[in-house]
């Protein structure tokens, strides 16, 4: 009998269990390779909820409407037929979840309780408490738990991606990874390999992220010759704690929960709406909730570049708390049953500043918390001629898949709330189903590969990783990330401009320089951390340029890239997917464009002052789509 | 100096560990982690040598993951949530002590290796016996106090703080340990879990099980997710008597 083809999964978040599980629901063996628990995933940092239009409430929501808002709310850059599919399959996706145990909270009648988000006018999150990222994780990791019982999962936790390994023909055939207890490098064949390691938010430190979110799994692929698409598109987050080692999160449920932000007014400033419109900035003395001045409509829950954007306005006006960055975010007057949904983040607030957020407004300034962008992967529509013969979030690299935070495929300039849980699941599914139907089309092995592919590949990391240990240098690799990270967040987030992103460059073409000259203060060859992260560092200063360059090159304003020199949005020369490879000889991006399929809906001006719930008309819709699940 | 304070850690390899200080500078809402990291910045002890930075485990530092357990002043927690003036006020000493914890094999500073209660998970089927991941409609209805009830127990992050509490789990016992009795509660009050009951109390029946408990209650005094587990000890007790005597008939 011939061996059964196995397949790598690296990371074990939402999109990478869910993959795992579909995998090996369709019985492919597993491997997992984890750089933690996959149970400790940052996934579980997610605490708002996750969309789907269920319409249980009879609001007349439908995933087409949710579809709308989505490709809305990323002012037209997704392509859209992923989209669509991710929509359509919401509700099925909630009740899978409900099934494996998910503990979502409940109506009296015992049904699926519902919240509203930023970004929509539909009360269409499904949630529990304020941990919803944490529940879903976990009931994934269960339901993953059975199939290693089974013996059709196995998991090589704190192991780490190092590089892949691909053969003469440019197919993938298996990684590098290391033990992060031992340091042992090591091969490991695969017949497909698919990456889901998450966002690469900790290039700027104080973001909502874990500290497992370097993004280097990404960066040495593109370093490797992969695509990545998107990566200037960061979106900001506009309620955090803000921290010394990290901003924490303070989910968009408080809003959705009733939760207003506010500063106090002054009656001698003035300030203009979305409309053009001029309006005094509130009563002197009084709380001004300018956001539910500003949009009328959609209030505290515009969607979250728009929300971050005012934030950093009016603490730009002085108007901050005690004129510093900071603004209110109030939950202390909502009734008790609400806070109770809250009671997650509100512990949290609690924990890290002393002050009881049920009894005083909490006072929060907007962070660093997802990448739109992504590794670029592929996706043919249900009626493209080709759609059997290409698969879906495959990368430009054959056999290697990318999906959840990691790739750039379902959020276009600006994420939704409760979008990002939704796109991790659909994404782990449909690679779980993308990938036998290429392991079938395959009609070779990993085995047959010959041993000095993966030696050679075994000897460039080790190669690197004896370089990096014998640097001798004055630099410390720790410090040079905080350098790193004050740039990036100062340059590179709510508001760019040429001239500061031009000097962002110089700055990572400095530190570049300067890593060669590091000297690790551990040289030990066990649980070595420091060892662990100079080499991540390499790939993090990589897609800073990558970060840096795509938002340099792209003069105009849309969704969470707001450059004030070039104020509107410019569909005709920037309506397109930013494209960054990797030029090896010159050590640095170069950045093209490809277009993006509108093939439902044409670009409309993006408003949210207007309370209108429109029933979207989107055309072309195809009759043969056939969902995940 | 008033704006210092003393990071006290137990470190080492398996077999050789020792004390080593570091003073650091206090700096406003710094814990445990933000500490740890800024030995990483500048690895000197208190004695001014070179050392190598302490290893730790962390992860969301929101206490959401349970990466960060540690002993902060010899007690079990997350050593996110661990504010270093909290502590300086509490304890009224500028010494701030971090050991790893005792009940599980070392790995290096401050990290050990906790595989043991994820390997415990499988031996109670801790998880729901669903139909595979194609659509087959909704779960069952759930009332609302069910579903609180279950989200309390299901905050469950594996950090390992009762495990390390709990006097009964020691090298002459093999108490599975509290984490994992609060998680059979946990599928056991599902409606479709329930109908898997029996499997997952039977290896709470034997050696090892709920009967090695020995109610000091120390498990739900450190839970950094106020997870009620000595109601979950009590809730397994009352099925493991029904069950055994189901298994009688």
């Amino acid at each position: 009998m011939k061996k059964p083809k196995e397949v790598i999964v690296v990371g074990g978040g939402l999109a990478g269990l869910s993959c795992a599980m579909r995998l090996a629901e369709l019985g492919i063996k597993v491997k997992i390779v984890s750089v933690t628990k996959v149970k400790r995933s940052h996934s579980v940092c997610a605490q708002g909820g996750i969309n789907a239009a269920m319409d249980l409430s009879g609001e007349g929501d439908s995933p087409l409407i949710h579809a709308y808002d989505t490709i809305k709310g990323g002012d037209f850059l997704a392509n859209q037929p992923p989209i669509l599919e991710m929509c359509l399959s919401g509700p099925k996706i909630i009740y899978m979840m409900d099934r494996f145990g998910c503990t979502f909270n409940r109506t009296l009648e015992g049904n699926l309780d519902f919240r509203r988000f930023g970004g929509t006018l539909y009360n269409r999150t499904a949630f529990c408490g304020a941990s919803t990222g944490q529940q879903l994780l976990y009931s994934l990791d269960e339901q993953v738990r059975r199939y290693e019982v089974k013996g059709l999962v196995e998991k090589f936790e704190n192991h780490e991606f190092m590089r892949l390994v691909v053969d003469e023909e440019g197919v993938s055939r298996g990684i590098i990874y290391m033990d992060l207890f031992n340091m042992k490098l090591d091969v490991l064949k695969a017949d497909a390999v698919v990456i889901a390691t998450g966002g690469p938010g900790l290039i700027f430190k104080k973001a909502t992220t874990s500290t497992f979110c370097t993004g280097a799994a990404n960066g040495r692929l593109y370093m490797q010759g992969m695509k990545y698409a998107n990566g200037e598109f960061i979106q900001i987050h506009p309620t955090a704690i803000q921290g010394e080692d990290k901003s924490r999160l303070m989910s968009e449920s408080a809003r959705g929960e009733g939760g207003r932000v506010y500063v106090m007014g002054d009656s001698s400033k003035t300030i203009t709406n979305a409309d053009g419109k001029t309006m005094s900035c509130g009563t002197t003395g009084k709380p001004w909730y300018f956001l539910e001045e500003l949009y009328p409509a959609f209030g505290n829950l515009v969607p979250r570049d728009i929300a971050s954007r005012e934030i950093l306005r009016i603490c730009e006006m002085g108007m901050g708390i005690n004129g510093q960055s900071q603004v209110y975010l109030d939950v202390s007057f909502l009734p008790e049953e609400k806070k109770q949904k809250l009671e997650s983040i509100l512990e949290i607030y609690q924990k890290f500043t002393g002050e009881d957020p049920r009894k005083v407004p909490m006072r929060i300034f907007p962070a660093v918390h997802y990448s739109m962008g992504g590794a670029w992967v592929d996706w043919p529509a249900s009626d493209d001629p080709d759609r059997w013969t290409r698969y879906r979030q495959m990368t430009n690299i054959t056999g290697c898949f990318n999906v959840g935070e990691s790739d750039y495929q379902y959020h276009g300039a600006n994420r939704l709330g409760a979008n990002s849980l939704l796109s991790c699941i659909f994404g782990g599914l449909v690679t779980g189903n993308e990938v036998p139907r290429y392991l079938s089309d395959l009609n070779s092995s990993c085995d047959e590969t010959s041993s000095a592919i993966f030696e050679s590949a075994l000897k460039v990391e080790v190669d690197f990783k004896k370089d990096l240990l014998a640097r001798n240098g004055t630099e410390n690799v720790f410090a040079l990330h905080d350098e790193l990270a004050d740039s990036m967040v100062k340059y590179v987030t709510v508001k760019r401009n040429n001239k500061d992103l031009l000097q962002t460059l110089d700055k990572i073409k400095e530190l570049k320089e300067r890593y060669k000259n590091i000297s690790l203060a551990d040289r030990s060859q066990f649980a070595n951390q420091t060892f662990t992260f100079a080499n991540q560092f390499k790939s993090m200063l990589k897609l800073s340029e990558v970060i840096t360059k795509g938002a340099f090159c792209r003069d105009e304003f849309r969704g969470s890239h707001f450059k004030p020199e070039f104020p509107n949005r410019d569909d005709e020369k920037f309506l397109k997917t930013t494209i960054a490879t990797y030029d090896a000889k010159n050590d640095e991006p170069i950045i093209s464009y490809e277009s993006v399929d509108m093939r439902y809906l044409k670009p409309v001006l993006r408003d949210y002052t207007q309370a209108k719930k429109v029933k979207p008309k989107l055309e072309n819709i195809p009759t043969n789509i056939e969902l995940p699940l | 100096m008033d704006n210092t304070f003393i990071l006290k850690v137990y470190r080492g390899h398996p077999g050789n560990q020792y004390f080593e200080e570091f003073e650091l500078e206090l700096r406003p809402f710094a814990n445990v982690i933000s500490s740890l990291m800024q030995i990483q910045k500048n690895p000197v002890n208190s004695k001014g040598e070179k050392v190598e930075p302490i290893a730790f485990e962390s992860g969301c530092l929101e206490e959401v993951c349970g990466s960060c357990s540690m002993l902060v002043n010899g007690f079990p927690r997350q050593a996110c949530t661990a504010l270093i003036e909290t502590l300086i006020n509490e304890t009224k000493t500028r010494v701030i002590t971090l050991a790893p914890f005792s009940k599980f094999p070392l790995v290096r500073d401050l990290i050990v290796d906790r595989s043991r209660m994820f390997e415990n998970l499988k031996k109670v089927h801790a998880w729901i016996d669903a139909d595979g991941s194609y659509d087959k409609g909704p779960g069952p209805k759930i009332s609302p106090e069910n579903q609180e009830l279950m989200y309390a127990l299901s905050k469950c992050m594996t950090c390992g703080c009762c495990v390390e509490a709990c006097p009964q789990i020691n090298e002459r016992s093999k108490f599975i340990g509290p984490q994992i009795i609060a998680q059979v509660q946990l599928f056991n009050a599902n409606p479709t879990g329930k109908l898997q009951e029996a499997v997952r109390l039977k290896p709470l029946m034997g050696e090892g099980g709920l009967g090695d408990c020995g109610n000091a209650q120390n498990c739900v005094r450190v839970c950094p997710k106020g997870i009620p587990l000595t109601d979950a000890i009590a809730a397994i007790g009352r099925q493991i008597t029904k069950q055994a005597f189901k298994d009688l008939f």
